[in-house]
């Protein structure tokens, strides 16, 4: 075990510089870096916003069954089925029927199926038919129409949670899916998150509706931002899907910041319509069932474009604008999970765990020499090697250093040394019963071999485990302690058995101080 | 140098105070329960820094008690002026929450207030962060498990799941019985500690295992004893720079990392101890012996 060939010690360092030259990669200017690779710090050391969102699809789930309802029926009256009962309920539709067999047929034909598309790559219908008894059924969204539903709801939330966070110019945020309900965010550098999460908590669904005169069929009692109780058509003159553009101004005459918007033509020809016959009526803007405001119509509008004007600050009109021009989300949104940490907060963190680091290293390096005197310098060598490594393998996986990564590390300087320790263990044992010191060591190198494998298995075991559970800075130990325990075996086995060889081959007499 | 202590006399002694403990530990997580944070259990975590060092916890938490927030508690945190504040959160999260309770505490505490971290964990999340922490433990322990027992032979497997259970248990008892925080980063810890006390029993087995075909005469106890001797210096040895590297953790890492580390010093030393008098004496109980080895080397090979 303590002879190299030339190619052997030549490709042990050569592998080495390799890594650790990536770890020098940190220390290059940012700005111009040579090669753009580093080490990325945690939302814990640099400061910033974790927040894990969730989509709720009940209310699209409800509204989506409604606008069944229509074609349902006309595809029953077609076909001369008489029903009786029908009842909109919050997720399926119920009635009663004689013909239950021919409704199954027209629902289930995959021919020009309007009502009940098929969804090709699940192999199965958007709607599923519920027979409850003889003649009553209830239609629903089969599990695969709620998936489509909930998966394109999903898909489009992602895209407009990313489309509001870059318009507030946050620097590179993370916006990932997570399972089929969630969306994970990460937003570094950010110190204040309550606008973001009040800018991703709001579905933003602008609605133009008239006012109602009196208590008629179809009204929505709101009440408007200076506390009138208005009754509001249910009718949608326009929404905001028909919105190109929005931007915060300041009215000209009162100096009070508004949002002005521009509609495209459709959304143009719709607002030019009804403004022109319903001039003296008013208009109300409701956005999420409340109103923004409702001012009087006097005069059309067919310019396809307005100002909403409302009772409120420049930074709410900004995030207004922002939130008509990102659009609306399909579904609202909550955080169930938020972790937010300061940028002076991190930057303590970085501090202590980098003194403990040092510590911690000077204590383990201080206590080998005391133990093992020149081959404790090896052993301490193979230790800063393994640092290297270390932050080098960080360094081309691009990995992310968190607290709890610094502590795997530290953990890494003082569990490294057991491979050597077990090893110059083996070794005194074997220079007991054995006269030849490079036998000694030979043997002691091969012994220990197997006992140090399995002994850092079982840390890797662990720690691989700990990265498939772990979430954020857990994962963050995972990832040092892991990679630790791979640099630690390579250091102890090769950089550390070469140097251990160099000093025991040159002395090939005498004895050896271990 | 290699010790001769003898650690088999100690052995019966030993394993009563550790069934001891252990049963302790369990009636303490059953009946006292684990104090869990809001990984856990859901909720809102503050830490906040006030500039004004002259205000004290009851006017933080009399100040928060006006907001009708449920079971709130507030502690020292670190330094003076630091503090952190759980409240507890039976509901989805509140958008306004925070905001609000930085708004009552700037009024009430007449002092300059910063948010160095918050936390809020929603209910469904707690509890499935929960369950994944669970997951994860049992599944390194299956994998510990396995994997002894692709090494080893079956008795040496069941020995180091018993001092795995051992330590574990033992762990999170002490955390039980000093009403410590049980939150994600303790279950890396407990996660670390099986893989760190699977190490250190893996070096003394796999001295008992050479041993065994060594000295076929010793009987398991005297084999157990040897093995533990020959390697006793190296498990003092690895424990203290382990320790030492935690111990600077301990005191140097921070607020965030102190329970952490704290887990890990207490992993350490059950771990170093179980290897010692807790897996190797299992195997006397399996009647452990050099026909054993030789059993399973005549299966494997065709």
């Amino acid at each position: 075990m303590l002879n190299f060939s030339k190619i052997n010690i030549f490709l042990i360092y050569l592998i080495f510089l390799f890594i650790s030259f990536f770890s020098i990669l940190n220390f290059q200017n940012q700005k111009e870096p040579l090669i753009d690779k580093k080490v990325n710090l945690g939302l814990d050391l640099q400061g910033g916003s974790y927040l894990l969102l969730e989509i709720n699809s009940d209310p699209l789930i409800k509204e989506k069954i409604q606008s069944k309802v229509i074609p349902l029926k006309k595809l029953l009256k077609d076909n001369n089925l008489n029903y009786s009962n029908f009842k909109i309920n919050e997720k399926n539709l119920s009635f009663s029927l004689d013909d239950i067999e021919k409704l199954k047929l027209l629902l289930f034909s995959k021919k020009n199926n309007f009502l009940n598309p098929y969804i090709g790559n699940y192999n199965s219908f958007e709607l599923d038919l519920e027979i409850l008894d003889d003649s009553n059924v209830r239609v629903l969204f089969s599990k695969y129409g709620l998936l489509t539903i909930n998966n394109s709801a999903l898909k489009q939330s992602i895209e407009i949670v990313r489309r509001r966070i870059d318009d507030v110019g946050t620097k590179e945020p993370t916006i990932l899916q997570r399972g089929d309900k969630r969306i994970l965010v990460e937003l570094p550098g950010l110190k204040d998150p309550e606008r973001i999460k009040n800018l991703l908590g709001k579905t933003a669904q602008l609605n133009f509706r008239l006012v109602a005169d009196n208590e008629e069929f179809g009204v929505d009692k709101l009440v408007s931002e200076i506390g009138e109780e208005l009754n509001v058509s249910k009718r949608i003159v326009m929404s905001g899907e028909n919105l190109i553009d929005a931007q915060p101004n300041f009215n000209n005459q009162s100096n009070q910041p508004t949002v002005s918007f521009t509609l495209d033509r459709l959304g143009a020809q719709k607002f030019g319509r009804t403004t022109t016959d319903n001039v003296g009526k008013r208009l109300a803007i409701v956005l999420d069932e409340q109103i923004i405001s409702a001012p009087s119509i006097n005069e059309p509008i067919t310019s396809g474009s307005g100002i909403i004007s409302g009772n409120f600050s420049f930074q709410e009109a900004t995030d207004l604008a922002l939130l008509l021009r990102s659009g609306a989300l399909p579904t609202p949104l909550t955080v169930v999970e938020e972790r937010t940490v300061g940028p002076d907060l991190g930057a303590d963190s970085i501090k202590s765990g980098i003194t403990s680091l040092i510590v911690g290293f000077t204590l383990v390096i201080f206590f080998m020499i005391y133990k093992y005197r020149i081959f404790g310098l090896i052993a301490n060598l193979a230790l800063i090697a393994n640092l290297i490594m270390l932050v080098g393998v960080l360094t081309i996986l691009e990995a992310t250093l968190t607290l709890p990564g610094i502590a795997g590390i530290i953990l890494t300087v003082g569990m490294a040394v057991d491979a050597n320790v077990l090893i110059f263990e083996r070794i005194k044992e074997e220079l007991k019963t054995e006269k030849s010191i490079i036998h000694a060591f030979d043997i002691g190198y091969s012994k220990a071999k197997i006992t140090v494998l399995d002994a850092n298995i079982t840390t890797l075991i662990a720690a691989v485990i700990l990265f498939a559970f772990g979430s954020g800075p857990v994962k963050g130990f995972a990832i040092t302690l892991g990679i630790g325990i791979v640099t630690t075996l390579y250091s102890a086995y090769f950089l550390a058995r070469h140097l251990t060889s160099m000093i025991v081959l040159n002395k090939k007499e005498g004895k050896v101080n271990l | 140098m290699i010790t001769n202590i003898d650690f088999s006399s100690k052995f019966k002694s030993a394993n009563i105070l550790s069934l001891l403990i252990f049963i302790m530990s369990v009636l303490f997580i059953l009946f006292k329960g684990l104090n869990y944070g809001i990984d856990f259990k859901g909720g809102t975590l503050i830490e906040l820094r006030a500039d004004n060092k002259n205000i004290n916890i009851s006017e933080i938490r009399s100040s928060l008690n006006s907001m009708n927030l449920g079971d709130i508690n507030v502690k020292e945190f670190g330094k003076e002026g630091d503090y952190l504040i759980k409240v507890e959160q039976k509901t989805e999260s509140n958008n306004q929450l925070i905001p609000e309770i930085k708004k009552t505490l700037i009024n009430n505490l007449n002092a300059e207030i910063d948010f160095r971290r918050v936390e809020n964990v929603g209910p469904k999340v707690s509890s499935e962060l929960l369950q994944s922490g669970i997951i994860a433990i049992s599944l390194s322990l299956i994998a510990m498990l396995f994997y002894i027992w692709i090494r080893f032979e079956w008795q040496f497997s069941v020995g180091s799941i018993v001092a795995l259970f051992h330590d574990v248990i033992i762990t999170i008892g002490i955390f039980s019985i000093l009403s410590l925080e049980i939150n994600l980063s303790i279950i890396a810890a407990v996660l670390t500690i099986v893989g760190y006390s699977m190490n250190d029993t893996v070096v003394i087995y796999d001295r008992i295992r050479e041993n065994l075909n060594k000295y076929t005469r010793l009987n398991i106890n005297e084999i157990a004893n040897l093995s533990i001797n020959e390697t006793l210096s190296r498990t003092i040895i690895t424990s203290l720079t382990t320790l030492l590297a935690l111990l600077s953790i301990y005191i140097l890492g921070g607020e965030i990392l102190r329970g952490f580390s704290f887990a890990m010093i207490l992993g350490v030393l059950i771990g170093t101890y179980s290897s010692i008098f807790v897996a190797a004496p299992v195997l006397k109980f399996f009647k452990v012996s050099y026909k054993t080895l030789e059993k399973k080397e005549e299966k494997i090979v065709p």
